[in-house]
């Protein structure tokens, strides 16, 4: 299955995570562009100013100013973030916090690992889930 | 490990066992359920007449294109339910339309697969998000309100 690239917008305020995953999806070749937005509030004022949209998006939930279950509602409320996927990409491992998450219209939750080889994995599969096996949608409507 | 409820919409008796077979995890395998059109598949996700009794799924795998409902209207009323909206939801259909796939994440299918048309290539597809869903994501087990 052939692996097409795409945009994605990573949610994220630890510049460590930030590395790993900007290094997983390089060595997956899983993107044109990816984006780092590092607080909440800075999410959110670009989905209201409703201009380029990613084709997917990577949030995390503790995020500095704007959390990130705030950020997911707000996306959701725009007419372009209604289409999107939104994954969450969280070191909880809470149920509650699975449990919202769904509830808010995540496409999918996933707890990041501890560990450094198993994080790199786990953000290549979802590179390659999202780019191989999924279709996207289109970006304009 | 607890075992997974997976709910599949399909009323292609072929893709139903081509699914099933293609299914690896005992985990899942052994607790797929099938319902083959739109109408059995709201009474079973709002537990109606035969089905008063059963648990909700904790994964669906829905096709589009059903007899009596169609697959978008299921998708509908699952996901503006308060109590149901939180079960993920991954579209399998035969449709590569764009229009098919924009609507699908509109009502908040949590993915859209096209079913692909090689037999292998279908294998493996069942494979990718058996293993992506159950062994990587976390899936949820109440709602939220």
């Amino acid at each position: 299955m052939e692996v097409q690239p795409i945009d994605i917008l990573l949610i994220e305020d630890n510049p460590g995570d930030i590395e790993l995953v900007r290094a997983a999806f390089e060595e997956a070749r899983a993107y044109n562009h990816l984006t780092v937005i590092n607080d909440g509030q800075e999410a959110v004022e670009f989905f209201e100013k409703g201009e380029a949209a990613p084709d997917l998006i990577l949030l995390d939930i503790n995020l500095p100013k704007v959390n990130g279950f705030e950020v997911l509602q707000k996306i959701r409320a725009t007419q372009k973030g209604k289409n999107f996927p939104v994954v969450i990409l969280s070191s909880s491992e809470i149920e509650l916090d699975i449990n919202r998450s769904y509830s808010q219209y995540t496409d999918h939750f996933i707890t990041k690992p501890v560990d450094f080889d198993k994080f790199i994995a786990v953000v290549k599969s979802i590179g390659k889930f999202w780019l191989s096996v999924v279709k996207l949608p289109e970006k304009k409507e | 490990m607890s075992s997974i409820e997976c709910l599949l919409i399909e009323d292609n008796p072929g893709d139903v066992e081509l699914t099933r077979e293609s299914l690896k995890h005992g985990r899942i395998r052994n607790n797929l359920h099938v319902v083959e059109d739109g109408e059995q598949a709201l009474d079973y996700l709002f537990q109606r007449g035969e089905y008063a009794n059963t648990l909700l799924p904790d994964i669906i795998l829905l096709d589009l294109n059903l007899p009596k409902i169609d697959g978008r209207e299921v998708l509908r009323a699952l996901k503006t339910d308060s109590r149901r909206r939180h079960i993920p939801v991954i579209i399998l259909s035969s449709s590569e339309a764009a229009q098919d796939i924009q609507e699908s994440y509109r009502l908040h299918a949590n993915c859209f697969i096209s079913k692909p048309v090689q037999l292998n290539d279908f294998i493996k597809a069942v494979q990718m998000i058996e293993t992506f869903w159950i062994d990587i994501v976390h899936l949820p087990t109440l709602p939220v309100e």
